[in-house]
């Protein structure tokens, strides 16, 4: 312990630690509540380092931005909250289309609109998976803890490298300006994946979208020694545009299912008490502290109770929570919507009647005690 | 010169998608003379456009070309410059595409006075969906979406980039071949922000649309309803459209201002 | 794919200006739109049968290259070899 970096910090600061220990080296933004703190860090930080940041005119601006410097091979990251998310998701799907690795966090405040913008929701867990138009998958992360929240931001950007794919960091607005302890890992101490460049030498014909065997496409830097065309359209090996319905169909497809297919790879879960759970709560951000606190007060009693804890969003860990739940006999779901992450729990267990929703959504952070009263009230035990 | 601009494009795109007789085939032309007369080499250019007729350009050049979408492009580029500020990044957009749905990317990248070279094709019309107006058509103009004749009043590119910021400020016309590639040949060298406003025809939809004729006829409408800055010609005749260079001058550009930031940060 | 063998065969001749003249057009490009005839200060070019431009007097061509920069397609390029230039090498 005596080497590591021990440190008391709110939730947006923690996350943009780790974006530059991940190598971020662009930053652009604009501002908006809870995310603002995000944004602020790295207008400090990032010139410190020897990177960039730029606050742009708006959100729109800002995710076209980090797109551009991503194509000349920098990591690159923004940060915004609810209604700068919507207006990002077109250039996020250009940023699918074309295979363009980068992170974009989402500080979810409660919605819809302008809402209640300094209130924690996780209404958004809908709107990161599908808030693009068109086929397409993507790769969303969350984390309920600051430690948590730098070991799955670092990650944000080794899948965002692996599979080219823009990775979302979906928090909250209480795990983003709660204060708590965070260890900084040491340089090196947990992996950081480095952009795959690629080797084909200059003259030689380099096709930017023909995966390699294992599914990985490399890159070339825009500004280096292969000229080539990146496009929203359709477009075949070399990204020029086309509308031949094979390479339309085959690049789908690979879009689709280079996450699908890899679901496991990418599928990141915390369990807690798990064995012998006869309940299973489900959660995952901020509600899962409340929903922690529940379980591990009710195994005092002697209660089986578990929490299996999500901290990938997307591409939904659907074995993993079939598996876990197997034998339950209520799995309750914790999380502050009208119910998102619920429905997709109901899809994929083998009694989807088990599953219930244990929401609040007037603003207020879902407490322990809510958790109690509403699953009291499911399991007929009354109030 | 000893270039040839077909050094410059991606050959097999050709003959390219524009209608015959299109003003934007005039301006690649043009302005590969201009990049081919500058000696830039063509790994050091990255070309970023939009949406629409004008986007298409992209494709046809030989550099890092970057597609993207309706109205980003300078949202796009302002990325690819701060992150590699040693590269060329010009953008070519339609008048749609740089001044209505991409008009506050437009204005800010004005007023940071970032180095690059925004290139407006004003044909005042939406060619690739069909001929919709634009905020360039300008009013009695019809379009589709005007059948009647236009009501809205439209912008002046020149002014409007002026008073946000660029330092660099030209317009001329696609009959004034020699004066689209001095002129960007200028705004590529020029340190900042330029924006050089080229008229051209689109006669598909615009020409035919307003009784304009063909392009040779839309051409000569160029040539008879514009005069350069100072001439004899538009001061006997101030309604003239003026072509020129409105403005030149030496400001701070962003993406060394920062470096400088970064300079200072780092030595404390 | 289209490459410089899709070339109409250049036509070598002397201008009124002692130049050698070339004429490059690539016909495939050609869309017809008749701007380099319009605008060709020489009346050189024609648009055919086919309403593609070929060089009709060729002799009157003083290697201006209008032609070839006001065309929309990228279809003809005009290389002008000046006489004492061909001397000295």
């Amino acid at each position: 312990m005596k080497n590591k970096q021990l440190k008391f910090m709110q939730g947006n600061e923690v996350c943009a630690e780790a974006a530059l220990y991940a190598g971020l080296e662009f930053f652009a933004g604009y501002p908006i509540t809870p995310s603002s703190e995000i944004l602020e860090y790295m207008a400090k930080r990032l010139p410190e380092l020897g990177g960039c940041f730029i606050q742009m005119e708006d959100e729109i601006a800002s995710m076209c931005a980090i797109i551009g410097a991503s194509l000349t091979g920098r990591k690159s990251m923004t940060a915004t909250s609810g209604p700068g998310f919507s207006l990002m998701q077109e250039a996020l799907g250009f940023a699918i289309m074309a295979e363009i690795p980068c992170v974009v966090v989402d500080i979810q405040r409660f919605g819809p609109s302008t809402g209640l913008p300094t209130q924690g929701a996780q209404q958004d867990v809908y709107q990161a998976r599908w808030g693009r138009h068109g086929d397409h998958s993507i790769i969303v992360l969350t984390a309920s803890n600051h430690q948590d929240v730098f070991y799955i931001t670092v990650d944000a950007f080794n899948l965002s490298e692996t599979y080219r794919v823009p990775v979302i960091l979906l928090f909250d607005e209480i795990i983003a300006h709660l204060r708590e302890k965070v260890i900084f890992p040491e340089p090196g101490e947990i992996p950081v994946i480095e952009r795959l460049r690629t080797s084909v030498p200059e003259g030689v014909d380099y096709h930017p979208y023909l995966p390699r065997e294992d599914g990985r496409l490399p890159m070339s830097d825009f500004g280096g020694k292969h000229r080539y065309n990146v496009t929203g359209l359709f477009h075949d090996m070399w990204g020029f545009p086309t509308t031949d319905p094979k390479i339309v169909h085959g690049l789908l497809h690979h879009l689709v299912d280079k996450i699908e297919v890899n679901v496991n790879d990418i599928a990141r879960t915390k369990e807690y008490y798990l064995d012998d759970a006869e309940v299973i709560l489900i959660s995952y951000g901020s509600s899962a502290r409340t929903a922690l606190h529940t379980v591990r007060s009710k195994r005092r009693k002697g209660e089986r109770w578990g929490l299996l804890e999500l901290n990938t969003l997307w591409p939904f860990p659907r074995s993993i929570v079939r598996e876990k739940c197997e034998d339950a006999d209520y799995i309750f779901v914790v999380e502050m919507n009208m119910g998102q992450t619920v429905n997709e729990v109901k899809k994929c267990v083998d009694y989807p009647e088990r599953v219930y929703l244990v929401n609040r959504v007037d603003g207020i952070f879902i407490t322990p005690t809510d958790v109690k009263n509403i699953t009291r009230l499911i399991m007929g035990r009354g109030v | 010169m000893g270039y040839s601009i077909k050094d410059y494009i991606r050959k097999r795109f050709f003959p390219h998608i524009w209608c015959p007789g299109c003003g934007h085939g005039i301006i690649l032309n043009n302005m590969l003379r201009a990049i081919a007369e500058l000696g830039i080499s063509k790994n050091e250019i990255v070309m970023v456009s939009g949406i629409g007729c004008s986007s298409r350009i992209s494709g046809y050049v030989d550099f890092h070309s970057l597609h993207t979408l309706h109205g980003r492009a300078l949202a796009f580029a302002t990325g690819v410059k701060l992150s590699r500020p040693n590269l060329y990044v010009i953008v070519p957009m339609g008048d749609g595409d740089a001044l209505a749905i991409g008009g506050n990317h437009f204005i800010h990248a004005c007023r940071r006075n970032i180095d690059l070279t925004a290139i407006v094709m004003n044909n005042r019309i939406y060619g690739m969906t069909g001929g919709q107006f634009s905020p360039l058509s300008g009013k009695e103009i019809k379009a589709t979406t005007a059948p009647y004749s236009n009501v809205d009043p439209s912008f002046d590119t020149v002014n409007l980039a002026i008073a946000a910021g660029a330092t660099f400020v030209a317009r001329t016309t696609t009959y004034h071949f020699n004066e689209i590639k001095e002129y960007i040949k200028k705004a590529i060298t020029h340190k900042g922000f330029s924006v050089v406003e080229i008229l051209t025809q689109c006669p598909t939809h615009f020409g035919r649309r307003n009784n304009l004729g063909g392009p040779v006829d839309m051409l000569k409408f160029f040539r008879d309803n514009t005069a350069l800055l100072g001439s004899k010609k538009i001061k006997q005749n101030p309604d003239l459209i003026p072509r020129g260079i409105f403005v030149e001058k030496q400001l701070p550009e962003y993406t060394e201002e920062y470096e400088r930031i970064k300079k200072r940060v780092k030595q404390k | 794919m289209v490459g410089m063998e899709d070339v109409i065969p250049s036509q070598i001749h002397k201008g009124s200006f002692m130049k050698k003249i070339e004429h490059k057009i690539i016909r495939e490009w050609c869309k017809g739109c008749g701007i380099c005839v319009e605008f060709c200060p020489k009346k050189v070019l024609q648009l055919d049968d086919e309403e593609k431009v070929v060089v009709r007097y060729p002799e009157k061509c003083t290697g201006c290259r209008v032609c070839e920069y006001r065309c929309p397609d990228l279809a003809i390029e005009v290389l002008v070899e000046k006489e004492d230039e061909k001397q000295a090498a």
